[in-house]
């Protein structure tokens, strides 16, 4: 590593810009012949996703030990104010995040589009890698001027590739429901940065970084990035437009958002509270942790009564993108207290989940858009029994699937355990309240794994076993070998980042070198962590996962040598009755009812029952949010009522706005004399 | 580490697979005698493993490779658990591999596999024993992570072995409100998560009541042996993690020779013996719970154990 660092040291920034420009020359080749798929999709993607992967290499390099921060001043921007680019071990670890999980997308992707989906692929092409330039942009800026301008391209870019299939009424409204939360979140971030710059009208980060702020508007300038930070990622109560945008949008796209674009959120966070605010008073911290786990827990929750396969994802992100700000939160309320290494585990426990949920969260999402492909259903309550018909996408989709419910030796459950060992070290936080306080904070990190468990079981229960819900789900077929190839690599990530998690955290250690000034104690091998000290806690991924397979394999091998594999195939027993119909099985409402039942309260619920004399007896259940109901429809009456008053002086007739005129000036003249 | 290490890390695995069907046989045979029925033998379950290993497995039609590995993860994971509990002795080496949140990890994955091949198949039991099963898992496997973090707080680490040297090495016996805490939460969480009235019950096959059971009702043969096997090695381990917690008496420190790991075996089946009579005992006197009931049950384990959590913060500053 040191040696390519070495040899790499001047040329990183310039490489990684190359490559930025050769995803916007990949996407503008895709309007050449924008309706030849051959072309666009199975040249052009793979294209794509050789590019993704230079980028993880350079961000890779960039995170090598004694990797100076490299930055360069671009020949365009504004006449006097030209893009500066800053490429350091917090950047490069979020190109990593970037790169890797999006060559796995992008081939994916190669394999998914095809034509008569709404845009024509050309363009698709064009959106889809402006969108992935413009994130490693926004990781890149090193001034306010290029961070906004990659973030609205962002934005907008990932706004078109929301609205693909733009006849569909409901798409429409999730996308401009995203564009309006894209821009509330944009505008906070905005002001944010014009209290950053301290009042020297320096827009680049060098100066922001040295800029004193007093508390007050420190603190101003941390609650502006909360909020606009955690409009894009999907904090509650701002995370209203997430479970619409990310089921509307093309698997690919979904995964890219909720995979990449949210971690993004996250990088910006990390950049504005640890870099240029040099975090603060202990409040913020605890603000972010408890936003954090309130996010978790409401998105677990929601997540479970879900009868959308893609709706359940989308909350399901929310929950992790949770659990990433409460370690964040958690961080910067140990480095309040200047407990760095106790700071510097929380973080890494943020930075891996965030990792991790790049993954396994893309890879669930390409795994639904292959469902999808295959049998037109996004509703689980017409899914099923996929196992037997599409047993690859079903086997990779399933490492995911323990990847997300936490479970070792898989990726998930190292994060957990990270964030679990942060917060049991919580007690030794020298304030008499918060060390009480905070330890609680693993009661509701524990609930929230759990809940994630259960997510799962419902997700690839109903959707790949039981029996087919519907007939025409006999003739689903499996993925092609593009979009295999693309989950298989996503599925290897999180296996290997499970069983060499003291890799990972590697590369994370550059980060909290930069952000922090410490890094947490390396585990004896790549495989074997021990954060904190070995008799503290140590987790060694191999090991157990050798452990594990060798008792299967000894069992295995024992059963079948002292007795018999024989196997008889019999029908199901089916309690006595004629036929076991797949209407018997449980349906997605049914497997959440129980969570319905204890979280009563988290929910808005509308129920029609069936009457007793009703002909044709129905039940419709529709589950709610009370933010929706309680805090958006009520502001977006109030900027109706608002727009309406307003509207009166509009009147269309000449004569009236004459008169405005004529009033006009004589307000004027009355200022003057 | 002494040189016994290997030996009795691979001896604690053989001897846990090995007496875990005779803690069932003993608890089996304690509930008999307390409701006055003619008590089985106390070999009964090695019978049963022997009997359904010599079957031929019926399998159901549509069964997928995922039904047919379940019980093998199953068992996997539960005998790699029986691994990191200090149940014989403190000196495990593979305990630094894997410490109590693994261990709950561990369990959780044993669950999610069991739930996720009860789904397999497709049956009306099957459904519904995994989404029973869930709910009761996602409750209790976070009380269970903070009875341990009980522990943890008390001995700053969540590797078993050192909780059990840190309760060795105190002078004489301190009380610690915390751990009484805990120690309710755990056995709540112990008759949950084990299929034990009041929230499940083992010996049943009644619809409406069963949770466990319906989940593995598609298994047959050597598939339902090892289902049954890692059910009672389970069992095995909650009880070795209560005594690791609560009373880790007896139990051999890392400079122990052969005889004081003989002197810990016999320890440890006293324990087991009482423990069983007096899980016997909880279970004949208490009515099984309607199934709505249980997460007022386990909200309260998980409660107490936070309560636990709290009163050793609280006493502490």
């Amino acid at each position: 590593m040191h040696g390519v660092s070495a040899l790499t040291a001047t040329t990183t920034l310039t490489a990684l810009l190359g490559l930025v420009a050769s995803w916007l020359l990949i996407g503008a080749l895709g309007l050449v012949q924008s309706n030849r798929i051959g072309w666009v999709a199975r040249t052009l993607f793979p294209l794509g996703a050789l590019v993704a992967l230079g980028v993880a290499g350079m961000g890779a390099v960039s995170l090598g030990t004694g990797f100076a921060a490299q930055t360069s001043v671009l020949a365009f921007g504004l006449p006097d104010m030209p893009f500066h680019v800053r490429l350091d071990a917090l950047s490069g670890f979020f190109l990593l995040l970037l790169g890797t999980a999006g060559a796995g997308i992008s081939i994916f992707a190669a394999g998914y589009f095809r034509h008569g989906e709404g845009t024509a692929p050309g363009l698709l092409c064009l959106q889809y890698h402006v969108f992935l330039a413009s994130m490693a942009l926004v990781v890149l800026a090193d001034d306010a001027y290029l961070f906004m301008v990659a973030w609205e391209t962002m934005a907008l870019s990932s706004y078109f590739l929301v609205t693909t299939q733009h006849r569909i009424p409901e798409i429409q409204r999730a996308g401009f429901l995203y564009l309006l939360m894209a821009h509330v979140g944009a505008l906070a971030l905005l002001l944010c940065f014009g209290v950053l710059h301290g009042g020297s009208w320096l827009m680049t980060f060098d100066s922001m970084r040295a800029a004193t702020l007093s508390p007050a508007w420190a603190a101003a300038a941390f609650l502006l990035a909360l909020f606009g930070f955690g409009a894009k990622a999907g904090l509650v109560p701002l995370h209203v437009w997430l479970p619409e945008a990310h089921p509307a949008a093309p698997s690919p796209v979904s995964a890219m958002m909720s995979g990449l674009m949210l971690k993004v959120a996250v990088y910006g966070m990390l950049r504005i509270s640890f870099d240029l605010l040099h975090a603060g008073p202990w409040w913020w911290g605890m603000l972010t942790l408890t936003v954090g786990l309130v996010t978790a827990l409401f998105g677990a929750v929601f997540a479970a009564v879900q009868t959308d396969m893609k709706r359940l994802l989308a909350y399901s992100s929310i929950e992790n993108i949770g659990l990433i700000f409460a370690a964040l939160g958690l961080a910067l309320l140990c480095y309040a207290f200047d407990m760095r290494l106790l700071a510097a585990l929380a973080l890494a426990a943020a930075l891996l989940h965030a990792l991790n949920h790049a993954l396994f969260k893309s890879l669930l999402f390409l795994a639904t858009g292959s469902v999808l492909h295959a049998t037109r259903e996004r509703s689980l309550g017409k899914l099923g029994g996929l196992i037997r018909r599409m047993p690859w996408v079903a086997t990779l989709a399933l490492v995911g699937t323990l990847s997300l419910a936490g479970l070792p030796p898989l990726n998930g459950f190292v994060s957990e355990w990270l964030l679990l060992q942060a917060f049991l070290s919580t007690p030794s936080i020298p304030h008499a309240f918060i060390n009480m306080i905070v330890p609680l904070g693993a009661a509701v990190v524990a609930l929230t794994a759990a809940l994630a468990g259960y997510v799962m079981v419902k997700f690839y229960g109903v959707i790949f076993l039981g029996q087919p819900r519907e007939p025409s789900l006999m003739q689903a077929h499996d993925a092609g070998w593009l979009e295999r190839v693309g989950l298989a690599w996503l599925a290897l990530g999180c296996i290997l980042i499970g069983v060499f998690p003291q890799a990972a955290l590697d590369a994370i250690a550059g980060v909290t070198q930069t952000l922090l000034g410490t890094v947490i104690q390396r585990g004896p091998a790549p495989w074997w962590i021990a954060p904190v000290a070995q008799a503290q806690a140590s987790y060694n991924g191999l090991w157990l996962l050798l452990g594990m397979a060798g008792v299967i394999a000894m069992m295995f091998v024992l059963v079948r040598r002292m007795y018999h594999g024989r196997v008889r195939r019999v029908p199901p027993w089916n309690c006595g009755y004629p036929e076991l119909t797949p209407r018997m099985q449980d349906t997605a409402e049914g497997f959440g009812q129980p969570i319905r039942h204890m979280f009563g309260p988290f929910f808005r619920i509308e129920r029609e029952l069936p009457a007793a004399d009703d002909q044709f007896p129905h039940y419709r259940i529709q589950i709610d949010d009370h933010f929706w109901h309680g805090l958006y429809l009520p502001l977006a009456r109030i900027v109706g009522w608002l727009a309406d008053a307003l509207s009166m002086l509009q009147r269309g007739r000449l004569a009236i706005y004459l008169m405005y005129s004529f009033l006009t000036l004589i307000v004027l003249l009355v200022f003057v004399l | 580490m002494n040189a016994l290490a290997p030996v009795s890390q691979l001896g604690g695995v053989v001897l846990a697979v090995a007496l875990a069907p005779l803690l069932a046989g003993w608890v089996a045979q304690c509930r008999a005698w307390l409701q006055s029925r003619s008590a089985p033998s106390l070999l009964l379950p090695y019978r049963t493993l022997r009997k359904l290993f010599r079957k031929d497995a019926a399998l159901a039609t549509q069964a997928s490779p995922l039904f047919r590995a379940t019980p093998y993860a199953v068992f996997g994971a539960m005998a790699t658990a029986a691994a990191i509990i200090p149940s014989v002795t403190t000196d495990l080496p593979l305990a630094r591999v894997a410490d109590a949140i693994a261990l709950v990890g561990l369990f959780a994955t044993a669950r999610m596999f069991i739930a996720l091949a009860a789904m397999d198949i497709g049956t009306v039991f099957g459904s519904m024993g995994a989404r029973r099963e869930m709910m009761i898992g996602f409750l209790a496997e976070p009380a269970l992570l903070m009875v341990l973090f009980n522990a943890f707080l008390m001995f700053g680490s969540t590797a078993l072995p050192t909780i059990v040297k840190g309760t060795l090495d105190a002078d004489g016996l301190t009380l610690h409100p915390s751990l009484a805490f805990a120690g309710v939460a755990f056995v709540m969480v112990l008759l949950a998560e084990n299929a034990r009235i009041p929230i499940d019950n083992p010996g049943t096959h009644l619809e409406v009541t069963m949770i466990h059971e319906s989940m593995v009702l598609e298994y047959s043969a050597r598939h339902l042996a090892l289902i049954e096997w890692a059910s009672w090695l389970k069992l095995f381990n909650y009880a070795c993690i209560g005594f690791t917690l609560f009373v880790p008496w007896g139990i051999a420190p890392h400079t122990a020779g052969p005889s004081g790991l003989l002197l810990a075996i016999v320890w440890l089946l006293v324990k087991l013996a009482v423990a069983g009579a007096v899980l016997a005992v909880i279970e004949t006197v208490s009515a099984k719970l309607r199934i709505f009931r249980a997460p007022e049950f386990l909200s309260m384990a998980f409660l107490l154990a936070v309560l636990g959590l709290l009163v050793h913060l609280l006493l502490q500053s």
